[in-house]
C-alpha cells in the first residue's frame, strides 16, 4: 500500500496518510516518510487513551488519495462509526479515492469458512459489498517464507496474543487462508470480466433469473445460513432475500431471540440480500407462500434440530418444504449448534407457566366433578362422562394449549377418581371404563390442540388486523393536517401512542437538521441528538441506537425519504432511559409508517411550492404586463414626436430653425435609447430574461451592432479585426446585440475625437473573446469592476459625457445571462480603454462540414 | 400609390399621413382591426403599416388575412421590439417589420422596396453593386466576372434575390433550402452565408449585400 502510494505521489498526485500503523517497525516507517500525514485524533476511555483516524480533517483536506491501513480495525467507542471501513465509505462518497488493507480473514462471507479450519472466529469484520466496490491487488506470501518473518520478528503480532496465535499460524491454516484469498481476488477478477461482458453484449454465460431465498430463524446459526446464501448468490449472481416466518412461536420470543433475528436479518441486509418477515400459522406455508411469490429458484434451509419425536409427529419441515415447493432446488445446510441450541425453547415453556388458567381449568374440573356426581343418579355414566369435555374445551379455548392438556388430564383422573368405579381409587374395575378413561384423555389432547391452534390463527389475524388499523388510522390523522407543522406534530404524536415512544422529527434547513415536533412536547434535542439527526438527513440512512452509527445516542433516528430524497429524519426513544428505541418485531410496521409519512410530507411540500409558483408566476405576470405596458406607454408619444420633427426637418426652415430641429432630433433619439436602458435594466434586474441561444457568426453580430450606433461612432474608423474563419459562438442574438450597442456606443462617445474604433476577435486557447478598444481618457485606476455599476460615471473624469449609466451594467447583465465573461481594462499607448467579452470552449460552435455540400 | 395606416394612436395616424402626403401617396386610415379589414376590401391599397397592438384584436392575427385579400405590401409597425414576434410576423407574410420609434424617412424607404416587390416573384436578373445575378441562366457575376457558387451557396443567393430588399427568417431560408428537417439549424446558414460573403461582398468583415437582423434573418441590399 505505502510503496503504491508512493508511486502515485511521485506521478503528482495528491496523496497523504490517514492512519498507518507501523507498529514501531523502522523500515515501515521509513516507507512513510515521503508522505503527509494526518494526525490522528485522541480521545480518552475509561483513562486510556486512544487514537483513531480523524475522518474529519481527511475530509477537510481532500486529498486525491489517502491511505488507511487495516481496513477491519474497529473504532474507539464514541466515534462516528463503529468500524473503520464506514470511516472508509464516506471518504469514498466524499470523492476520495482511499488505499487501504485486510487480511483474508476479516471478509464477511468468509467469516465462517475461516472460522471452520482455524477454529478461531474473527470479530472484525468487512462486507463484501466493500470489497465488491474495490480494485484489489494480492500481497501474496507463501507460507513457509510467512512463518519464517513470523520467527524473525517482522511480521507483528501483538505480545498477549502471541501464544494464543500460533496456532493460528500454522502452515495449514495459512496455505488455506492463501488458497482463499486467491479465490476471492479471481472471483472478483471474475466478476469484472462479466460486467464487460454484459456492458459491451458480448454474449457468454450466465445464469439468468436465478433468486435466492434463505430462511432465517431466532437460532444463532442462523448467520451460518445467511453467510452460506451470499455466496450462493454470489456464485449464481443472483439476487437474494433472507426471510423469517412469524408463526404465533415468534410472539412468545424474549429479547434476546429478537434481538438475536434483528441482528441476523440486519446481517443479510449488510451482505447486500433482501430481507422479509412474513406473518403465516404455520412455517411451512409461510415459507412455501413466499418463495412462490419472490419467483425463488433456490431456497437455503438449516436442518431441523428438533427433536426425533417432534419430526416424527409433525414430519420435518424440510420434508414438508421439498414436497411444497415445487420447481424450487432446496438447499439444506448442516447447522453445528455452537451455543446451546434448543435452550431458549425450554426457557420459553417455562415462561409460559402461568399459575392462573391452571387454576382456573382445575376449579371448572371440580365444578364438573360436582354436577357429575350429582348427576351421577340420573344419567347412564358414559353419557356423564361426555360432561368432561366442557371444561377441557373451555380451558383449551380460554387459555390455550397447555391448560387444556392439564384441565384433560385431571378431568381423567377426577372422572375415574370420583365416578368409575370401584370410587375414590385410581383403579378401574370395569375394562369397558378403561376405554372411556382413555376416550376422555385423547379427546381432551385433541379439542386442546385444535383449540389452541384457531387462538393462534385468531391472534395472528387480530396482530395483522391490529397494524391494519394502525395503518389507516394513521394515514388518517396525518392526512387531516392542513400545513406542515401539523403535519410534523401529527405523525410524531401518532408514532409516539403507537409505539408508547418519546418521538421527535427533524427537517433539514440551511443551518441543519431543525426540530419541528417533539413528543414529549417540550423535550430538546441534545448535541449527540443533533449530530445523528443531521447524518440521517444527510444519508438517508438510519443512525443512533440499534443503528451502525451514533450509537451512543438514546435514540433511534430513521429516516422519512421519497426516492432519493430525504425529506425527515423521526427519532424514537424508549421511555425509559437505557431500553431498546424499539422492539426489533416493532421495526418494519415503524418503516411503513415513515414511508406513509414521507408520502405525505412529500404532497405537502408539493402543495407549498405549487402554492410559491402560483404566486411567484402572479409576480412575474404582473412585471411582465409593467414592462410591456410602460414600454408602450413611453414609447408612442416618442414616435409621434419623432416623426412630428422628421416632418419639421423636411420643410424649408431657417438655419436658426433648422439647428433646434436638429437639437430636438439628437435629444429624442437619447431619450429613446433611455427608455430602451431602462427597460432592459427592469428586464435583467427582473430575471425576466428569456433567452433563445442560437449559433451566431461575430461578423454579422458586430456589422449589425455598428449599424445601430453609426450615429454615435460618428468621426470614429472603425477598425475590424475578425477573421473569416472564427468559429461561431452561441449566444441570445437580440441581448448580444444589445451588448456591443451599448459597448460601441461607450466607446465611441468617450473615445477622442477623430480616433479609430477597434473590434477585434480571437479564438483562444479555451475559448473565443472579441474586444472593443477605444482611444480615450481610459479608466480610473482600479475602477475596472466598478465601471460596470449602475449609473456609474466617474466624476472629476472625462467618462462623464452624455451616457445613461446603464449601458455598461445592461451589457453585464446580459453578458452573464449569457453566460459570457466581461471584463474592462485600462490601456496605455494610445491611452484608453478595451472592453473584452470572453465566450468559455462550451459555447463555441463546432460544425460539421458535410452539411453544407 | 395608396397606402393604408392601421394604428389605434391617432396622433401617429396623423403624422404618418402628413409624412406618406409628402411624399406623394394617398392615405387611408383605420383605427381597429375591423375597419382595417373592411378598408383593405374596398380601398385595395398597395401597402399597408399594420400597428400590431389593436384594440379589437392582436395584430398578428390579421396578417394572414390581409395577406389572403390582395396583392398590398405589409408593413408591420410596433413597439414591440421582441425578436420572436418580429420572425412570427415575417413567417406569416408580412413583408417588412420596423420598430417604433422610427424614423419617417427609413420608414419610406422599406415602404417603396416592399411595395416594389410584394406580390410578385423578383425579376429574373437584378443587380447589386458590381453583383449581378441571373437566376434562370444560374450565373452570378463580380465585375463582369464569373463566380463560382457551390449548389448551396447559389440556392441561398437565390432565395434572398427572389425577394430582394425583404427580409427572410432564418426558419424560412432553412425549410427551403435544407428541407424542414433543418429548420433549426442555424449554423448551417451562417456559414454559407459567410462563404458568400468571401466569394460576393467588397468587404466580407462590412457586409453589405448580405445584411443580417440579429435573431431574424437575412435580406439582400440593394
Amino acid at each position: 500500500m505505502l510503496s503504491e502510494g508512493a508511486a502515485r505521489l511521485r506521478e503528482g498526485e495528491d496523496v497523504v496518510v490517514g492512519v498507518v500503523e507501523t507498529h514501531g517497525r523502522r523500515e515501515t516507517e521509513a516507507l512513510t516518510r515521503p508522505f503527509e500525514i494526518i494526525p490522528r485524533r485522541v480521545s480518552e476511555n475509561h483513562g486510556r487513551p486512544l487514537s483513531e483516524m480523524d475522518i474529519d480533517a481527511i475530509l477537510a483536506r481532500a486529498p486525491q488519495l489517502v491511505l488507511v491501513d487495516e481496513l477491519a480495525h474497529s473504532n474507539a467507542p464514541g466515534s462516528r462509526h463503529p468500524k473503520r471501513w464506514q470511516d472508509v465509505e464516506e471518504l469514498l462518497a466524499a470523492g476520495i479515492d482511499v488505499y487501504s488493507t485486510i487480511n483474508i480473514q476479516h471478509v464477511e462471507s468468509l467469516n465462517d469458512v475461516v472460522a471452520s479450519f482455524t477454529r478461531v472466529r474473527v470479530r472484525e469484520t468487512v462486507p463484501d459489498h466493500v470489497l465488491e466496490q474495490a480494485e484489489i491487488e494480492i500481497v501474496d506470501i507463501p507460507p513457509d517464507e510467512l512463518i519464517e518473518r513470523l520467527k524473525d520478528g517482522k511480521v507483528y503480532v501483538p505480545e498477549e496474543a502471541s501464544r494464543a496465535l500460533s496456532h493460528f499460524f500454522s502452515k495449514s491454516n495459512l496455505s488455506a487462508l492463501r488458497e482463499l484469498a486467491l479465490r476471492r481476488a479471481a472471483q472478483a477478477v471474475d466478476a469484472q470480466m462479466l460486467d464487460h461482458l454484459r456492458a459491451h453484449a458480448l454474449g457468454g454465460t450466465f445464469a439468468g433469473g436465478e433468486r435466492v431465498l434463505v430462511a432465517v430463524s431466532e437460532r444463532p446459526e442462523a448467520e451460518t445460513l445467511v453467510r452460506a446464501a451470499k455466496r450462493l448468490a454470489d456464485a449464481l449472481r443472483a439476487p437474494w432475500t433472507a426471510i423469517h416466518v412469524e408463526t404465533g412461536r415468534s410472539s412468545g420470543f424474549g429479547a434476546a431471540e429478537r434481538e438475536r433475528l434483528a441482528r441476523t436479518l440486519a446481517l443479510a441486509a449488510q451482505l447486500g440480500g433482501g430481507t422479509a418477515s412474513v406473518p403465516a400459522t404455520d412455517v411451512v406455508s409461510g415459507l412455501a407462500g413466499y418463495a412462490r411469490d419472490y419467483r425463488a429458484t433456490q431456497l437455503v434451509l438449516g436442518k431441523s434440530s428438533r427433536s426425533w419425536w417432534f419430526e416424527l409427529r409433525h414430519g420435518s419441515v424440510v420434508d414438508r418444504i421439498v414436497r411444497s415447493a415445487e420447481g424450487i432446488a432446496v438447499h439444506v445446510l448442516p447447522v453445528a449448534g455452537q451455543v446451546a441450541a434448543g435452550r431458549p425453547a425450554r426457557r420459553n415453556w417455562r415462561e409460559g407457566l402461568e399459575a392462573r388458567p391452571f387454576l382456573w381449568s382445575l376449579v371448572m374440573v371440580a365444578v364438573t366433578v360436582a354436577c357429575a356426581v350429582g348427576l351421577r343418579q340420573l344419567l347412564d355414566l358414559n353419557n356423564v362422562a361426555m360432561l368432561f369435555l366442557l371444561p377441557v374445551l373451555a380451558a383449551a379455548g380460554r387459555f390455550g394449549l397447555r391448560p387444556g392438556l392439564f384441565a384433560g388430564l385431571i378431568s381423567a383422573l377426577a372422572y375415574n377418581f370420583f365416578l368409575l368405579p370401584p370410587l375414590y381409587t385410581l383403579s378401574i374395575s370395569n375394562p369397558e371404563n378403561v376405554i372411556a378413561f382413555f376416550v376422555l384423555l385423547i379427546v381432551a389432547v385433541v379439542t386442546s390442540q385444535l383449540a389452541a391452534r384457531m387462538r393462534a390463527q385468531a391472534e395472528l389475524a387480530n396482530r395483522s388486523a391490529r397494524q391494519n388499523a394502525a395503518l389507516a388510522g394513521f394515514a388518517q390523522r396525518i392526512a387531516d393536517a392542513a400545513n406542515p407543522d401539523e403535519l410534523a406534530q401529527a405523525i410524531c404524536g401518532e408514532i409516539a401512542r403507537l409505539f408508547n415512544v418519546h418521538a421527535m422529527l427533524f427537517v433539514p434547513s440551511p443551518a441543519g437538521a431543525a426540530l419541528v415536533a417533539a413528543i414529549p412536547v417540550e423535550h430538546r434535542p441534545d448535541q449527540l441528538d443533533l449530530a445523528a439527526a443531521n447524518w440521517t438527513l444527510e444519508k438517508g440512512k438510519p443512525a443512533g441506537r440499534g443503528s451502525d452509527t451514533l450509537t451512543a445516542s438514546d435514540w433511534l433516528f430513521q429516516p422519512i425519504a421519497k426516492g432519493d430524497r430525504t425529506l425527515a429524519a423521526l427519532a424514537v426513544a424508549h421511555v425509559e432511559p437505557d431500553g431498546a428505541a424499539i422492539r426489533s418485531d416493532e421495526l418494519p410496521l415503524l418503516l411503513s409508517l415513515a414511508h406513509q409519512s414521507a408520502l405525505a410530507m412529500d404532497r405537502m411540500q408539493l402543495a407549498e411550492a405549487m402554492r410559491e409558483l402560483d404566486v411567484v408566476r402572479s409576480r412575474d405576470r404582473l412585471r411582465a404586463a409593467l414592462l410591456s405596458s410602460v414600454g408602450h406607454d413611453l414609447r408612442t408619444p416618442l414616435t409621434t414626436i419623432r416623426s412630428a420633427i422628421g416632418e419639421l426637418g423636411q420643410s424649408a426652415l431657417a438655419p436658426a430653425e433648422a439647428a433646434i430641429v436638429d437639437a430636438l432630433d439628437g435629444e429624442v433619439e437619447r431619450l429613446d435609447r433611455f427608455v430602451g436602458n431602462l427597460l432592459d435594466m427592469a428586464r435583467a434586474q427582473a430575471g425576466a430574461i428569456t433567452l433563445a441561444i442560437e449559433p451566431i457568426d461575430l461578423t454579422d453580430a458586430v456589422a449589425s451592432a455598428v449599424h445601430a450606433v453609426r450615429k454615435t461612432l460618428d468621426g470614429h474608423d472603425i477598425l475590424l479585426d475578425i477573421p473569416p474563419e472564427l468559429p461561431m459562438v452561441r449566444a441570445d442574438p437580440q441581448l448580444l446585440h444589445h451588448v456591443l450597442i451599448n459597448l460601441l456606443d461607450n466607446a465611441g462617445r468617450y473615445a477622442h475625437p477623430g480616433t479609430p474604433v477597434r473590434i477585434g476577435a480571437r479564438r483562444g486557447p479555451d475559448g473565443l473573446w472579441l474586444a472593443i478598444r477605444d482611444e480615450g481618457p481610459g479608466l480610473p485606476e482600479g475602477k475596472e469592476t466598478a465601471v460596470f455599476e449602475t449609473f456609474t460615471r466617474f466624476d472629476g473624469s472625462d467618462r462623464a459625457r452624455g451616457g445613461t449609466g446603464l449601458g455598461l451594467a445592461i451589457a453585464r447583465d446580459f453578458a452573464a445571462a449569457m453566460e459570457v465573461d466581461i471584463r474592462a481594462e485600462r490601456c496605455t499607448d494610445p491611452q484608453g480603454a478595451r472592453f473584452t467579452l470572453s465566450w468559455p470552449d462550451r459555447l463555441v460552435v463546432r460544425i460539421d462540414p458535410e452539411a453544407l455540400a | 400609390m395608396k397606402i393604408l395606416v392601421v394604428d389605434d394612436e391617432p396622433q401617429i395616424r396623423r403624422l404618418l399621413g402628413v409624412a406618406l402626403k409628402r411624399a406623394g401617396h394617398e392615405v387611408a386610415e383605420a383605427g381597429d382591426a375591423a375597419s382595417a379589414l373592411r378598408l383593405a376590401r374596398t380601398e385595395r391599397p398597395a401597402a399597408i403599416l399594420l400597428d400590431l397592438g389593436l384594440p379589437d384584436r392582436d395584430g398578428i392575427e390579421l396578417i394572414p388575412l390581409l395577406k389572403a385579400d390582395g396583392e398590398a405590401a405589409l408593413i408591420i409597425l410596433s413597439a414591440r421590439d421582441a425578436t420572436d414576434e418580429k420572425v412570427a410576423a415575417l413567417d406569416l407574410g408580412a413583408d417588412d417589420y420596423v420598430t417604433k420609434p422610427f424614423d419617417s424617412e427609413e420608414l419610406l424607404a422599406r415602404l417603396r422596396t416592399a411595395a416594389r416587390h410584394a406580390g410578385r416573384r423578383g425579376e429574373e436578373r437584378l443587380s447589386a453593386g458590381e453583383i449581378m445575378i441571373d437566376l434562370a441562366a444560374r450565373r452570378v457575376e463580380r465585375g463582369g466576372e464569373e463566380v463560382h457558387l457551390t449548389r448551396k451557396e447559389f440556392a441561398l443567393l437565390a432565395e434572398l434575390a427572389a425577394h430582394p430588399g425583404r427580409v427572410l427568417t432564418h426558419g424560412q431560408l432553412l425549410r427551403t433550402i435544407w428541407g424542414p428537417a433543418h429548420e433549426k439549424d442555424i449554423e448551417y446558414l451562417r456559414v454559407v452565408v459567410r462563404n458568400l460573403r468571401q466569394k460576393l461582398e467588397e468587404d466580407a468583415a462590412r457586409p453589405s449585400l448580405i445584411v443580417n437582423d440579429p435573431g431574424v434573418g437575412y435580406r439582400l441590399a440593394r
